[in-house]
Parts: C-alpha cells; sequence; structure tokens
C-alpha cells in the first residue's frame, strides 16, 4: 500500500495460561489445564497505519495486544519491534522499549487517577521514564499532548480532575498521557466501547488524525463498523487465531471466512429500510480449553463439511480475493 | 377508535438531591404503543430513559415525585398510587431492568427463581410452577436441562434469557427491555434481538426498547422516540427518522454511529454534553450542541406534529407565516 515501514512485526505467536484449580484441584493432583489464549498469531503493523483485531470475547484479541506490550509471556514467537524481538527480553531491557510501544484502556473512569488533575496524569510517564527535561519543558509537551487530542486550548483542563471531564475528554486525557511519550506504537484496547455514541466519534477521530500523523495504532474492537471506517487493515480471530485479514474495505465487502461472513451480517444497518437477515451463529465461543479438532470453527460453521473437522486449515490468498487478502477455510479455492 | 394499550401523558419525574435541589428527570413525555408493536427508545447517557421506564412501571425509588398519566387500555393507574398500579405491574407491563443479567440470585437457580416469582404472583404453584418453568425457558431458548443451573454457570446471554423469562412469568401484554444487549458480544447481542423479535412476532407482544444503540433499533423497532435532557425531541415510524428527521439530534445521533453502507461517510461526534437537569433550562435544550440553531430557539420548543404520526420539537419545523 505504502512506503511506510514495519515497525512491529508478531510472527507465529503463541499464549497460554493456566487455569486456576482451585484448593481442591490441587490438593486431588488433578492435571493443570491450560487455556490456549493464542495460537500462532501474526500480524504486523506499519507507521502511519491503524489494524483493527476484531472478534467476540475470549477469541484472543486483549491477549495479543498485552503479549505485545509484554505484560504476558508468550509461550513462543517473536515480537519484533525496534530492531529487536521483545519475546526474550527481561524487564530490565524492556524498560526503554515500553516508552515506545503504548497503551489506552477501554475504561477511562477506571484508567485515570480520580486525585490527579489533568496535568499531573499527563505530566506522570515523563517522570516515570526520566524524560521531558526541565519541570518548564515538561509542561510545554503536557500542552502539546493535550492539543494533539483536540483538548484545547490546554489551560481550560490541565487543572480539572477527572470527574469535572466528561467519559470523552477522560479517554482523550488518557491518549494524551500514552502520546507525551511519543511512541510509535498505540494499542487500544476497546477506546470507545464505554463512551457514548454520541462522543465516540470525536475520540476516533482523534485516533485517525494521530495515524495520520504517522503513529500505527492496534486497535482492539468487537465493532466491526468502526473497523471497516477507522482501520486500515482488519484482522478477524476467533479461538486464539486469525481466520481472515486484509486491507479493512476487501474484507467488509468481500469478506471470505464464513466467520467474518457472520460477523458482518449481524451488524446493525442505520438505514431502516436497510434490513436483512442476520446470519446468527447459534452457541457463544466455545472456551479455548477444548479446542475444536481440525478447523475450530466447524462446529459453528454453516458450510462445513466432513473434511474441516480433520484438517485445521492455514491462512492463504483464496482465488476469489485481491491482494494481501488472506483467509483460513478449506472451502476456499486457492488464489495465487 | 379504542384506547391504545399503553399511553403515557406529560410525564415528569423529579428527584431529591441528597445535596439538596431537585432534579427534573424527565419532562413531559408523552408515548403510545399499540399490541404488538415494538417502540424503540433511544438517548444519550442520563437522558432519562430508564427513570421514564421505571415510572412507568410504578418502580421508582422513595427519593422521586411524579406527575402525569399512564394510561393501560385507557385506565389511569398512576395516580390511583400502588394499589391502582399493583394489578397491572408484571401482568400488563413488565421489564427487564437494564444489568438484569448481573442482577439474578445467585444462589437460586434459575428455574427455581422462575418458580418463585410465578408462586409470588399467584400465576401458579408446585408441579403447575415447573411445568410453567419450564415452557417460559423453552419459549426464550434455554435447554430444559439448564433450569437447574445457577446463574454463574451460565454464559451471558444464557442469563439475559433467564432474566427475559422471569419478565415474561405473568404473561405480560407489553414488555420493556432496558438495554438488553450491550454488555453482550454481537453475535449474542443478535441472538437476543432475534429473541425479542420473535417473541413480538410469535405471541403478539408489545414491546419498549430502550437503549442508546440507534442501529438496533433501526433494525428491530417500528417506530422510534428520541429523548433529550428528559423530554421526547422526536417521535414517529423508524423510516421518517432516518430518512427525514424533523430535529437535528436525531440526524446528527444516526451521523455518530459508524455504517458498514457507508464506509466513506465521515463519522461525526456532537460537541458538547446535554444540559444539567438540576437547573431550570433556558430555550431549546438542544441549542447549545446545535448545528442548526438559530434566533428562534431561545424559545423552548415543544412536541408538533410534522407529518402524520411523527413529531418533532425543533423551531426548523416552524410554519412561516404566508
Ligand atoms: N435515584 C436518583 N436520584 C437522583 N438522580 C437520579 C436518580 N436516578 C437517575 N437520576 C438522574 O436522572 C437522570 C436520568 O437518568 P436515567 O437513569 O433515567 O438515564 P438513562 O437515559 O437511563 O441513562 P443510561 O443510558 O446511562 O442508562 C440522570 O441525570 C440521572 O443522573
Ligand atoms: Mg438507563
Amino acid at each position: 500500500m505504502s512506503a511506510e515501514p514495519t515497525v512491529l512485526e508478531v510472527d507465529d505467536l503463541v499464549v497460554h495460561y493456566p487455569i486456576h484449580r482451585g484448593i481442591v484441584g490441587t490438593v486431588t493432583r488433578q492435571p493443570r489445564r491450560m487455556v490456549h489464549a493464542v495460537e500462532g498469531v501474526s500480524l504486523s503493523l506499519q507507521g502511519g497505519e491503524m489494524l483493527a483485531l476484531v472478534g467476540e470475547s475470549g477469541c484472543g484479541k486483549t491477549t495479543t495486544a498485552q503479549a505485545v506490550l509484554r505484560l504476558v509471556d508468550p509461550v513462543s514467537g517473536s515480537i519484533r519491534f525496534g530492531g529487536r524481538d521483545l519475546v526474550p527480553l527481561g524487564s530490565r531491557e524492556l524498560r526503554p522499549l515500553r516508552r515506545r510501544i503504548q497503551v489506552v484502556y477501554q475504561d477511562p473512569y477506571e484508567s485515570l487517577d480520580p486525585r490527579f488533575r489533568v496535568r499531573a496524569v499527563v505530566e506522570e510517564p515523563l517522570l516515570i521514564h526520566g524524560l521531558g527535561g526541565s519541570k518548564s519543558e515538561r509542561s510545554a509537551h503536557v500542552e502539546e499532548a493535550l492539543r494533539r487530542v483536540e483538548l484545547s486550548p490546554p489551560e481550560l483542563y490541565l487543572d480539572r480532575f477527572p470527574h469535572e471531564l466528561s467519559g470523552g475528554q477522560r479517554q482523550r486525557v488518557a491518549i494524551a498521557a500514552a502520546l507525551v511519550l511519543e511512541p510509535e506504537v498505540l494499542v487500544a484496547d476497546e477506546p470507545v466501547s464505554m463512551l457514548d455514541v454520541s462522543v465516540r466519534a470525536g475520540v476516533l477521530n482523534v485516533l485517525d488524525g494521530l495515524r495520520r500523523d504517522g503513529l500505527a495504532i492496534l486497535m482492539i474492537t468487537h465493532d466491526l463498523s468502526t473497523a471497516a471506517r477507522f482501520a486500515q487493515r482488519i484482522a478477524v480471530m476467533y479461538l486464539g487465531r486469525i481466520v481472515e485479514e486484509g486491507p479493512a474495505a476487501a474484507v467488509v465487502r468481500n469478506p471470505q471466512h464464513p466467520y467474518t461472513k457472520a460477523l458482518l451480517s449481524v451488524v446493525p444497518r442505520r438505514d431502516p429500510r436497510d434490513r436483512h437477515r442476520p446470519q446468527i451463529l447459534q452457541g457463544e465461543t466455545p472456551d479455548a480449553v477444548a479446542i475444536p479438532s481440525g478447523c475450530r470453527f466447524h462446529p459453528r460453521c454453516p458450510v462445513a463439511i466432513d473434511r474441516c473437522a480433520v484438517e485445521d486449515p492455514s491462512l492463504a490468498q483464496p482465488a476469489s480475493a485481491g491482494d494481501g487478502h488472506r483467509a483460513a477455510c478449506l472451502l476456499l479455492p486457492a488464489g495465487r | 377508535m379504542s384506547a391504545p394499550l399503553l399511553r403515557v401523558e406529560d410525564l415528569h419525574v423529579w428527584f431529591d438531591l441528597a445535596e439538596g435541589g431537585e432534579l427534573h428527570a424527565v419532562q413531559g413525555v408523552g408515548l403510545s404503543l399499540e399490541p404488538g408493536e415494538r417502540l424503540g427508545l433511544v438517548g444519550e447517557s442520563g437522558c432519562g430513559k430508564t427513570t421514564t421506564a421505571l415510572a412507568i412501571m410504578g418502580l421508582l425509588p422513595p427519593s422521586a415525585s411524579v406527575s402525569g398519566r399512564v394510561l393501560i387500555d385507557g385506565t389511569d393507574i398512576l395516580s390511583g398510587g400502588e394499589a391502582a398500579m399493583r394489578p397491572h405491574r408484571w401482568v400488563d407491563v413488565a421489564i427487564v431492568f437494564q444489568g438484569a443479567m448481573n442482577a439474578l440470585n445467585p444462589v437460586r437457580t434459575i428455574g427455581e427463581q422462575i418458580v418463585e416469582s410465578l408462586e409470588l404472583h399467584n400465576r401458579a404453584r408446585g408441579t403447575a410452577a415447573r411445568s410453567r418453568t419450564a415452557e417460559l425457558l423453552e419459549a426464550v431458548g434455554i435447554p430444559a436441562g439448564r433450569a437447574a443451573r445457577y446463574p454463574h454457570e451460565l454464559s451471558g446471554g444464557m442469563r439475559q434469557r433467564a432474566a427475559i423469562a422471569m419478565a415474561l412469568s405473568c404473561d405480560p401484554r407489553v414488555l420493556i427491555a432496558d438495554e438488553p444487549t450491550t454488555a453482550l458480544d454481537v453475535m449474542v447481542q443478535a441472538q437476543i434481538l432475534e429473541l425479542l423479535d420473535a417473541l413480538c412476532r410469535d405471541f403478539g407482544l408489545a414491546l419498549v426498547l430502550v437503549t442508546h444503540d440507534l442501529p438496533v433499533v433501526a433494525q428491530l423497532c417500528d417506530r422510534c422516540a428520541v429523548m433529550y435532557a428528559g423530554e421526547i425531541v422526536e417521535r414517529g415510524p423508524l423510516d421518517l427518522l432516518y430518512h427525514s428527521p424533523g430535529h437535528p439530534y436525531s440526524r446528527m445521533l444516526f451521523a455518530a454511529s459508524p455504517d458498514l453502507a457507508g464506509l466513506d461517510e465521515p463519522v461525526l461526534s456532537i460537541p458538547g454534553a446535554p444540559p444539567r437537569l438540576d437547573r431550570p433550562i433556558d430555550g431549546c435544550p438542544f441549542r447549545p450542541r446545535c448545528d442548526s440553531a438559530f434566533a428562534a430557539c431561545v424559545e423552548r420548543p415543544s412536541l408538533q406534529e410534522v407529518a402524520e404520526d411523527h413529531a418533532a420539537a425543533c423551531h426548523l419545523n416552524d410554519r412561516v407565516p404566508a
């Protein structure tokens, strides 16, 4: 698409969580069971690009993000950033790299300390990392960050406490606190799902502007219409795997995987004349402890054939899709 | 024409605030609902949707005072107080509370909880209550075998179905569902909406769907009432609200939701925030955020018909005298 360099490259990432056995389980020496949260995820992110990771709860999208932030330890795989693989690094070696990958969480009510004024919230990361120079230089950085998230003039907000801000403004403060460190990658985990519809667009447009200025954004969302509108690429996850990935418009207009098709069909449309029969999958995402054999989607798949219970498909470009658009389904005739 | 199944006229609710003063949460709401009809009640957080629903049910907390009329089949049940309300609550109008799926009793199985609610309302006892429970669970799509499960053993979607089954235990004619899908995943949300749709279709249930999600209403409801700062600013058939909105707020709410059919359209936020409800509102409550405000907006507009069955509270619709 563009000549922007790849800033983050995740390859064949695997993350497992042990299940809490409880006292009885431990005493009776039940075998330790594992949640296979992420099972071989690969993705890459360029500067100036937003990649949306979409899927139902429990599909592993948040775990993928946490691995990128190195808040969980992967079992295997690599996360290449800044010329290094983050996976084998210890906390001391990670420290200088952490500044360059920042995160914004879902709940702006929880993520901001209610005792700190906006000025202190945004300055805090600079102090933690010993950056930003003198007090007045830090102040300038803080104001600049507030301007970038469209909280301007900054003087209007600097001395307010979080409870004196609306939800949308709080989320902008959280983004400003991430930006003040000038990261190359921003992980945004459901950044607008707790916000009122009327203010969501404002926060998303701020993220979009930052992306246009060169920031690479990994956005976790369950909302395909937001992903379609704001991301350049979409990766659809199901039970720890990416089942489809490609340019956002291609994934939405020419979906390949039956799971993506079903997800798109249940997204409500604004126009009451645009009613259509949603293709509702029964049941919920099975838990990642007992992964189905073969294609992990086959028990819920409306078009599965016998072979799907046996063979595990891998991501490939189907004949019916364009460049850079891949899906993992046995029923799709391979392209080039 | 006969009286509508449910009619709300000039409903007001005030809350006494602990720090002194009053908050005027509902400011003259009017609604009406025919049997089998699906009405969406939408608006931003804090605009008074839940308060309106609780007032219809007669379930407001003691700090609230109410005025207005709530008519069932033409008879006012609000002015007679609790004695007038009780025979109709759950029997004619039932509600699935906002967050109900997380408020089920954790130490009782869902089957036991439905049996209890049947017994509490004198609908059935013993064996009859158990077989009615099985019917209710089937109607909401919970496999009979799961009646013996505790809430924490069920997924969010199943718990929401159980909450709906409990609301249906007295065979109501109107179901108010307050944000029934907000905390759920898209696919589970679609399953619950399909269930509500089927309940209206198969049992002639009338539905009031309370939500901030306009596209959900666009897909499921026949008519819609848009609330802003405690009042209804527009109501009418959804098709008209979307294609020829009578109030800028409705238009701006639609434009604030990204849509798969309009990938290249800008998604616009509504600047500012709703007014405080603990102070009198001067002029049109939406004026400070409105992209079309003009001189007349210093007067508060009232809800006026702009077409048949379509009303809006906006001076843009005032007829210019010829
Ligand atoms: N018990 C109460 N005491 C005082 N004020 C209240 C009380 N309950 C609600 N309010 C206020 O009344 C107004 C309307 O609240 P309500 O819960 O009806 O809004 P809503 O539209 O349902 O919002 P949401 O979408 O967040 O559920 C708000 O300003 C709210 O703060
Ligand atoms: Mg509410």
